[in-house]
């Protein structure tokens, strides 16, 4: 329930200065205020070292990787022979989550209108729940759903696509089962709640006036809902969406769970219909090689750009909707 | 309501190109059509995905013996044992997490609202934004590299606290913030007037006030913690036995539990990974529903 919106309900005043009347701070005063800044620092120093030590580790096997560690699409990390390459992991992370949020981001939009335009006063609150619900069922249980109980129902949709379209290379076979398009979806429903959680706040907060000010001019609720609504919430559907693809790069057990891992040393390839590794997944895949640190170290590295990825997109948000809070 | 029929009229660029009064009721009904069924789209992931788990897995759980006791000696063909190990793991690292991020939550959620004119708070404010952004994988390697490399330790049930840690802190800091805000600027002021130290006025008024908030963020962090399996799988080893250590030894949980028994075919396994699945949901929605139910019920009122 992080509001995301307008200012704080409190303007902080200071408060009393803390000072008894021979002038001296309180003692409670000083270590109360001490705690609540040492709890602050030890929230900085977590984050700074988090980058900080992923660096350290992972730095000297990059230095011995012996391909380029952007545009290689080999995975060798046994010790002394380090030949490790992101690109084939980018392209599977950036696909599932590109496919998510082209499916969550119009779903999401359009729940968070239902939510606040659309429901009855009596189901808004209910529904609202309903799909808040669906943040809270753990990632391996919908990867296990996605696997065992969703993707053989997408076997036919899979092959059509690629009856018609294999000629593009993002839907050229084999189909295998485990995809990235099947993994997409999953991933769009596990983070359509924080879509539409956020675009409802900021709907909701259209003023009354424009509305009305629409309604007034004669115009359908549509035309309301697109010539008011929409643009004043554009800011927060987009930090919304942000957010969301921030989540989604960094999912790892249903992706590990669902998309079928590839051979090693098969080259690029580009289809959505086979699998891949991301990122999380390639990590989480081969937890038990963390025994030499140069191995770990790939891994590591691995970590590091998905950890700057996520920064980057969630940084993005953040700029986007206090930009908006400028103006509001 | 005649139809416009001056092109000169100026109408607001999204009326313009639909003057025709039925092309504009047609739209409109087709906008209300789609986002009713984006609501019904919606809800049937969650209906099927709690239908699956309660068909697939809930004929274990009327039974005692899936709370009583663990899989020792079970083998993917034999029928039994339950969860109680990785029950009570969970539990236990839940505990071991709280124990550490929810005073490390207020306390920071504190120093943004009471003490926010500081530029440490703004930092603060920042840094919590980047722990809620941090996919659960990373914070797993972090603690990897730092508990278990740097610093020595083994994989253990408490390394997978650590991380979680990480996770559980920006929600309980995000809940506590928002609920102290709620907190009305008189009551700190009377407080004042009488006299009474700014600590004592937070830790007697402040945060009593706001109790039910905090609560209900601590029992939504927890609820998302429970279900992380990324730590789990670099930081601690998995065992069928009960091990109550969280300093030593492989330990279970309940997501280690379904990954370990997911890869077999075999039929007691496959439905003891559902059972598992389903025992994993109820405890992570009861503390959901809980925290929900909580903040219904509070004082303060957006």
């Amino acid at each position: 329930m992080s509001s995301i919106t307008g200012r704080s309900a409190v303007e902080q005043g200071p408060g009393p200065s803390g000072d008894n009347a021979r002038g001296r701070r309180r003692l409670g005063d000083t270590l109360f205020g001490g705690g609540a800044g040492l709890a602050g620092v030890i929230v900085i120093v977590i984050v700074v070292f988090t980058g900080v030590f992923l660096a350290i580790s992972a730095v000297p096997s990059v230095l011995d990787d012996k391909v380029n560690f952007l545009t290689s699409t080999e995975w060798q990390t046994s010790a002394g022979n380090l030949r490790f390459g992101i690109l084939q992991i980018l392209w599977t992370t950036v696909s599932i989550s590109v496919i998510a949020m082209i499916i969550a981001v119009p779903l999401g939009v359009a729940n968070a209108l239902f939510l606040t335009q659309y429901a009855p006063k009596w189901l808004a609150r209910p529904a609202a729940t309903v799909i808040d619900l669906l943040a809270a069922i753990p990632s391996i249980v919908y990867g296990l759903w996605g696997i065992q109980v969703f993707a053989p129902h997408l076997t036919g949709l899979q092959t059509f696509l690629n009856d018609v379209l294999g000629w593009f290379p993002l839907f050229a076979g084999p189909v295998s089962t485990g995809t990235v398009f099947i993994a997409g979806i999953v991933l769009a429903v596990m983070v359509l709640p924080i879509i539409t959680a956020m675009s409802r706040e900021v709907f909701a907060q259209t003023p009354a006036a424009n509305k009305e000010g629409a309604l007034a001019l004669g115009a359908t609720k549509w035309e309301m809902i697109r010539t008011a609504v929409l643009p004043f919430g554009r800011a927060g559907v987009i930090s919304a969406a942000m957010l969301g693809l921030g989540r989604a790069l960094g999912e790892t057990i249903a992706i590990t769970i669902i998309v079928s891992s590839v051979a090693p040393g098969a080259g690029f390839f580009a289809s959505w219909l086979q699998g891949g590794e991301t990122f999380a997944s390639k990590i989480a895949n081969n937890a038990a090689e963390f025994n030499n640190p140069e191995s770990t170290g790939a891994y590591i590295a691995a970590g590091l750009v998905l950890f700057v990825l996520t920064f980057v997109v969630n940084a993005l948000a953040r700029i986007v909707i206090n930009r908006r809070k400028a103006f509001a | 309501m005649s139809a416009v029929q001056t092109p000169e009229r100026e109408l607001p660029a999204a009326l313009a190109d639909s003057r025709g009064q039925g092309g504009r009721k047609v739209r409109n009904s087709i906008a209300t059509v789609v986002v009713v069924l984006a609501f019904v789209i919606a809800v049937i992931p969650l209906v099927w995905i709690l239908w699956t788990v309660i068909e697939r897995g809930a004929s274990l759980l009327v039974d005692s013996t899936w709370w009583l006791n663990s899989q020792r000696g079970i083998t993917p063909r034999i029928v039994g044992g339950g969860a109680y190990h990785a029950i009570v793991g969970t539990l236990l690292q839940a505990l071991a997490t709280a124990v550490i991020a929810v005073p490390l939550g207020i306390m920071s959620a504190i120093l943004l609202v009471e003490y926010g004119a500081s530029r440490i708070a703004r930092v603060v404010s920042f840094t919590v934004d980047i722990l809620s952004g941090l996919p659960s994988i990373v914070a797993a390697l972090f603690i990897y590299a730092f508990w278990i490399t740097t610093l020595g330790f083994d994989r253990s049930g408490f390394a997978v606290s650590l991380a979680l840690v990480l996770l559980m802190v920006p929600v309980v800091v995000r809940s506590t913030e928002e609920m102290l805000k709620l907190v009305p600027n008189e009551l700190r002021e009377a407080s004042y007037a009488l006299g009474v130290p700014k600590w004592k006025t937070i830790v007697r008024i402040v945060l009593p006030t706001a109790f039910s908030g905090i609560l209900t963020g601590v029992l939504l962090g927890l609820a998302r913690i429970m279900g992380e399996t990324a730590p789990l799988l670099i930081l601690v080893g998995y065992t069928q036995s009960i091990n109550m250590d969280l300093f030593g030894g492989n330990m279970a949980a309940l997501p280690l539990m379904i990954n370990n028994d997911r890869q077999q075919a075999l039929e007691p396994a496959v439905e003891r990974v559902w059972a598992a699945a389903l025992t994993l949901v109820l405890i992570v929605l009861v503390l959901n529903i809980a925290g929900r139910a909580i903040a219904r019920f509070s004082s303060l009122k957006k």
